[in-house]
């Protein structure tokens, strides 16, 4: 069982949603950054995000746009965000908190898939979230990612109806990414209604668990969602935590850090009190 | 390299590939909607009545067929090949982007879309397009690079006449690639209501292959118009490249006469040797951007490096993914004339010819004085000159140090 099933699978038995954080890797350097990290557990991460930042993130918004100028600008690099990871597990000695890299795909097809999908590994990622790899472009990573013991989290949206999902599912493990708004990171949000649906529809379609984000940015945001899916996803709202952490020359006032986990506290407080059957 | 097929007109496949080029690399929530749209685009090929209402369109709004002009001065001043051009800057507004937008505004009628969107760069896409767009009452909002706004003010101040909504994005280089970022983040959001109107051969798929089948009326004419002029096929085309959409228009159709020798100029900014330049077949490796693998200009990890050129059409880091199967299969030679040169050709062109060309055909022009020359007289050279200059008057004459 992967790193990913296993947290679901815990989670399932404490009756209880996860909540999955987005951060990105080497904002807004590469200390402070790691720091994060380090501490997302504690504070109430269940999964982690860790976004490989792109010169052209064409699916995000400005909160998470600015923060991949800002890790750039840091010297953040594919190596770097592996190093990252691997430190994480061997510092903290935390086995089972699952890492998933987001981005996109031409930073994996640089370095080769199979490669990037051994080295992932080997640092101790679990899974890949690529936003512009859709299943009909997935048979060029897939087979490396599974060789490698890699979860592969593709995307679904609302405009993925029925007769489409399969497809979709079939690139699946890990769990189902729903992305509940059209659009991008950190605009609008989804009714708890709308959710519903989606999420019962999916689960039509699979036994995955299904995580749902895009626009959550409250911890009773964070709660509606977790009434209805397997877990929430926080992303650019705790980007602009960082951000907020800054002082006007870009440098990291000592508040950054802990100011991050406050709000990943209380997101994980309002997740964590809703009770699951 | 891949054997040469028998044909290299059949591209792309099902998948759109070109070889290992283009593809949909979008996210899921465009996915369905590309779908929708090659298969509209697909019912709209067979439906002979949708190729009417665009032939028409072409003749009596665009004013096509464009001449295929001779151009006897410039060919005397050369000495060399004989130099037509192929006049798609008399287009109406001003180049041959209108060919193609005709085609995307038909489509998103025949497709109940109600709002149009597209990027620029020289802002003579985004013009074409909020030209079809007042035509059919379609509100329009154009995407264009800070820098670009600043440096075609002229073709801003067209668009806004004509009622679109110009908006200006500041992030990363500022130029058409972040224009494009902008469109796509745009279209994730507004998808079931609005078409998005790419500009060039590129994109996910099926845009590489629609733009190029509607700009295919270039070499189209072209033949018709060189066996009515000379009773035979042209021996050598030439034609800028910034995404690659005039260059494929004119090319495609000959790419099965082996003797039509075809060339691909790409924008050399400040020298290829520099690193400041936007020549991606010959700077660049392949990559995935902007929905497609396609060469790219990119650093070792595959973060996109800006490009730079005096043309803000030719100021991309990608090109059309089936360039660069074209070039792989060696079937089109790519070169690369820088700013210098196509300054000097854009002077050369205006008191030879009487013609002020737009800077990205002035590059064409750039690599033609370069190459005619070289030929016998009686290699008969087609030129693309598919934008005219009247956008780029304000900043050449700051070049030149005219006043103004
Ligand atoms: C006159 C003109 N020519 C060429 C181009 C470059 O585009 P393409 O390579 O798609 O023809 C542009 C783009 O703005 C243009 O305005």
């Amino acid at each position: 069982m992967s790193r990913i099933a296993k947290r679901f699978a815990r989670l399932k038995a404490d009756k209880r949603a996860g909540l999955v954080t987005y951060v990105t890797a080497g904002d807004p350097n590469l200390d402070v950054s790691y720091q994060i990290l380090k501490g997302l557990p504690a504070a109430g991460a269940d999964l982690i995000e860790l976004g490989m930042p792109f010169t052209d993130p064409m699916a995000d918004g400005p909160s998470i746009q600015l923060a991949g100028q800002r890790a750039l600008k840091a010297g953040i690099t594919v190596d770097a965000t592996f190093d990252m990871v691997r430190r994480f597990r061997k510092e903290t000695g935390d086995n089972d908190t699952p890492i998933l890299l987001m981005g996109y795909y031409n930073l994996v097809y640089q370095r080769g898939p199979e490669r990037f999908c051994k080295d992932a590994a080997a640092a101790g990622v679990d899974g890949f979230i690529l936003v512009d790899l859709p299943p009909e472009e997935a048979d060029e990573l897939k087979p490396y990612a599974v060789a490698a013991g890699i979860d592969t989290v593709l995307l679904t949206a609302p405009t993925t109806d029925d007769e489409r999902l399969p497809a979709v599912l079939k690139y699946s493990s890990g769990f189902v990414y729903f992305v509940s708004v059209l659009g991008i990171t950190g605009t609008s949000s989804a009714t708890e209604e709308a959710v519903r649906t989606h999420v019962e529809r999916i689960k039509r379609h699979t036994e995955l668990p299904i995580g749902v984000g895009f626009g959550i940015r409250t911890p009773d945001q964070a709660a509606a969602i977790a009434r209805h899916a397997d877990a929430a996803v926080v992303g650019s709202a705790i980007v602009e935590r960082v951000k907020a952490g800054l002082d006007d020359h870009g440098k990291a006032k000592p508040d950054l850090v802990p100011g991050v986990f406050a709000y990943i506290k209380a997101l994980a407080d309002g997740v964590r009190g809703v009770r699951k059957a | 390299m891949p054997s040469a097929p028998n044909s290299f007109r059949t591209g792309p496949d099902e998948r759109g590939h070109f070889g290992i080029f283009g593809g949909r690399y979008v996210a899921e929530t465009l996915m369905p909607l590309i779908l929708e749209l090659e298969k509209a685009y697909n019912d709209a090929k067979a439906d002979p009545s949708f190729q009417n209402e665009l032939d028409y369109l072409l003749e009596h709004y665009a004013g096509r067929p464009s001449p295929l002009y001779f151009a006897k001065r410039l060919t005397e001043k050369l000495g060399g090949a004989k130099i037509y051009f192929k006049r798609d800057e008399l287009n109406h507004t001003g180049s041959h982007k209108i060919n193609n937008v005709l085609g995307q505004v038909l489509m998103a009628k025949r497709m109940g879309k109600t709002r149009v969107i597209a990027e620029t760069g020289a802002g003579q896409h985004g013009v074409a397009t909020a030209t079809a767009c007042a035509l059919f009452d379609i509100p329009c909002v154009v995407f264009m690079g800070a820098v670009d706004v600043e440096r075609q003010a002229p073709n801003v101040v067209r668009m806004n006449m004509l009622g679109a909504e110009v908006r200006a994005v500041t992030a990363g280089s500022a130029t058409l690639k972040d224009a494009m970022n902008e469109a796509l983040r745009d279209w994730v959001a507004t998808c079931e209501n609005t078409f998005y109107c790419i500009g060039t051969v590129a994109g996910p798929h099926p845009y590489p292959a629609m733009v190029r089948d509607f700009q295919c009326v270039i070499g189209n004419e072209t033949r018709v118009q060189m066996m009515k002029a000379e009773g035979r096929l042209p021996d050598t085309l030439v034609a800028c490249i910034g995404g690659g959409s005039n260059a494929m228009g004119l090319f495609h159709p000959f790419l099965d006469d082996k003797g039509v020798r075809l060339v691909g100029v790409e924008a050399g900014g400040k020298g290829v040797e520099t690193g400041e330049h936007a020549a991606s077949l010959t700077g660049g490796r392949p990559g995935v951007l902007h929905g497609n693998r396609t060469y790219l200009l990119q650093d070792e990890e595959g973060q996109i490096t800006e490009a730079h050129s005096i043309s803000a059409g030719l100021d991309y880091p990608g090109i059309g993914p089936e360039h660069s199967w074209l070039k792989e299969m060696g079937r089109i030679e790519y070169v690369s004339a820088t700013d210098a040169e196509a300054l000097a050709a854009f002077q050369m062109l205006c008191k030879l010819e009487g013609i002020i060309p737009a800077l990205e055909p002035a590059h064409a022009l750039g690599h033609v004085i370069k190459l005619a020359p070289t030929l016998p007289k009686d290699n008969l050279l087609v030129m693309n000159l598919c934008g005219r200059g009247d956008k780029d008057v304000f900043a050449v004459a700051e070049r030149l140090g005219m006043k103004i």
